[in-house]
């Protein structure tokens, strides 16, 4: 009895001194993550950025540690990693733009059109899609592309076939992938569109594309920017859905992945290509304001 | 607004579509699990159950499936702890760098995976080797951890910064202390948003391939890997078409629980 009062006790003061130093508190609760995150996370990137400064022994693919910016300018002269990135940031372009333009009318439907009460449900059935494996929703275009697949089937009457596998395969296949990451913030943002500004529009004569074009648009534009964010660098640093639906297509992710065991410097200096494409990106989409959207 | 009847079934007629083009290859994947055929042509001849059985008795996906379940289990475990431990700390103190460390948590999510795997990977083998510590499954689990924190933390501090701190003031002048305040007020508030960034960070772990390609030990095979590793051989179709469509079923379970538990944090609980 005494020694479990005992233990309260020390619980108690325990709790009394932890309550009278709040810095003790911060570094208790931080303490475990910042080991985690810093020096487990952000130490191995620092290291591997520098790496890329170093250059690797051509018989034995051993790391050398000298310092050189030899990568860097295979980076640049390099025709074949010029035209690699430069398709990369365009089928990352490719496939924000689709999002967006597919993602606006089935954001319009279920923001503003559907009835209220199946609005929830809609963004469910948005939602839940993102979360089926990404292996398998690739897989699914697999079977879909594949030569006498689904598609080549449902297209045959019109005599057409479906593209392969191949660079646009791969365009299809993100935009899939990444499609509802553009409808949320867009759903987010034509939902907190004030019916009165649509209503003042349309008192002033306005007819529904005009109102669509000088009032919705430039105010959801930020919502899309949010949308983009997502859908540019998560294409941009793919590399398994190039490898299953693209073909012989060779994006940035591919040549990293080809690297890494033999060249482990290039391959991060390969790496820092979409790291720095992305970040200009996210920054440039600051400066435009949508942060807020995020 | 009000829109012509003709713009109204346009935008209707857009949305049936972008849903349909959502939904269909998930189906095209659980009809193409009851193929008769090896193959993936198109209408499917017939249908059978004999590959769901093959399925079933395939050691190497029961297998896979059993490290996938322990690499998310320990990942999530761990993303729990770390990722509850820096929500409060962000939500409840103010510090030096605080804007910097919610910058740095989201950071594994938002750079491509391959960039995190091949950071990781060398890490583990600078740091491992010379110990003589291999890749496995623990280094899975500590790469699958580092960005299963982003989900925990997102329903955490949404969830806490919805939480006055009144209540907790409110026990503390009652006479409760710190720990008494944490089990009786602050935990209770805070579970359900636990519970469905746990089955979110599950569901990352589960899914993930980049950074376990980069991580895994030799002999590790997680679900995604096996499937990656098979899906290329004609042989291993049937029983791969099997493990999809089991995937895609098993897949919704787990969010719808997470979108019942969390309706205010789900929608941006991803990144």
């Amino acid at each position: 009895m005494t020694s479990t009062g005992q233990a309260a006790g020390s619980v108690r003061r325990l709790a009394g001194a932890l309550h009278r130093r709040p810095r003790l508190r911060l570094s208790l609760l931080l303490g475990a993550p910042l080991l985690w995150l810093v020096v487990a996370y952000l130490g191995s990137l620092a290291v591997l950025f520098l790496s890329a400064l170093w250059t690797t022994d051509s018989f034995t693919s051993e790391v050398v540690k000298v310092w050189s910016a030899e990568n860097f300018s295979a980076l640049v002269s390099e025709p074949l990693y010029r035209q690699v990135a430069l398709r990369s940031i365009g089928v990352a372009l490719a496939v924000t733009a689709l999002c967006a333009v597919i993602a606006f009318p089935v954001a319009f439907y279920t923001a503003r059109v559907a009835h209220p009460r199946r609005r929830p449900l809609l963004v469910v059935a948005i939602l839940t899609p993102l979360w089926a494996s990404y292996l398998v929703k690739v897989y699914a275009w697999r079977l879909i592309l594949s030569a006498q697949g689904p598609l080549d089937w449902v297209l045959a009457p019109f005599g057409v076939s479906g593209p392969g596998y191949g660079r646009a395969a791969t365009v299809i296949v993100l935009t899939y992938l990444w499609l509802p990451y553009m409808i949320l913030p867009v759903h987010a943002g034509l939902e907190r569109l004030p019916e009165s500004l649509l209503d003042a529009s349309a008192d002033l004569g306005a007819r529904s594309w005009r109102t669509f074009r000088s009032v919705v648009l430039p105010m959801v534009l930020p919502s899309v920017a949010a949308g983009s964010v997502f859908t540019f660098s998560l294409s941009l640093g793919d590399y398994i859905t190039v490898q299953i639906v693209g073909g012989k297509t060779q994006l940035i992710g591919n040549l990293v992945y080809s690297n890494v065991t033999l060249n482990l410097p290039l391959a991060a200096a390969l790496g820092t290509v979409p790291v720095v494409v992305i970040v200009l990106y996210l920054l440039a989409v600051r400066r435009s304001g949508a942060s807020s959207s995020l | 607004m009000r829109l012509s009847r003709p713009a109204r079934i346009a935008l209707r007629t857009a949305a049936a579509v972008g849903f349909a083009v959502i939904y269909l290859p998930l189906l095209v994947v659980v009809l193409n699990s009851f193929n008769r055929d090896r193959g993936s042509g198109w209408p499917p001849p017939g249908l059978t159950l004999r590959w769901w059985t093959a399925a079933w008795r395939n050691t190497g996906a029961r297998e896979a499936l059993w490290t996938s379940v322990a690499a998310g289990t320990a990942a999530t475990a761990v993303a729990l702890a770390l990722g509850t431990l820096i929500a409060f700390a962000v939500q409840r103190h103010a510090f030096f760098g605080r804007e910097a460390l919610s910058f740095a948590v989201v950071l594994p999510l938002a750079l491509p995976g391959i960039v995190t795997g091949i950071a990781l990977n060398s890490a583990f083998r600078t740091v491992l080797e010379p110990l003589g510590v291999g890749l496995g499954l623990f280094t899975v689990v500590i790469g699958h951890a580092t960005f299963c924190v982003v989900v925990v933390f997102n329903n955490v501090v949404a969830r806490l910064r919805r939480t006055p701190g009144s209540l907790e003031e409110a026990a503390m002048d009652l006479g409760a202390h710190t720990f008494r305040v944490f089990a009786d007020i602050t935990f209770p508030l805070v579970r359900s948003a636990l519970v469905a960034g746990g089955l979110l960070a599950f569901a990352l772990s589960f899914d993930e391939i980049v950074v376990t390609t980069f991580t895994a030990g030799p002999g590790v095979r997680t679900l995604p890997l096996w499937i990656f590793d098979n899906m290329a051989r004609p042989r291993q179709a049937p029983v791969v078409n099997v493990v999809a469509a089991v995937l895609v079923l098993l897949s919704v379970l787990p969010i719808y629980l997470a979108e019942r538990l969390s309706s205010d944090t789900a929608s941006g609980s991803r990144i």
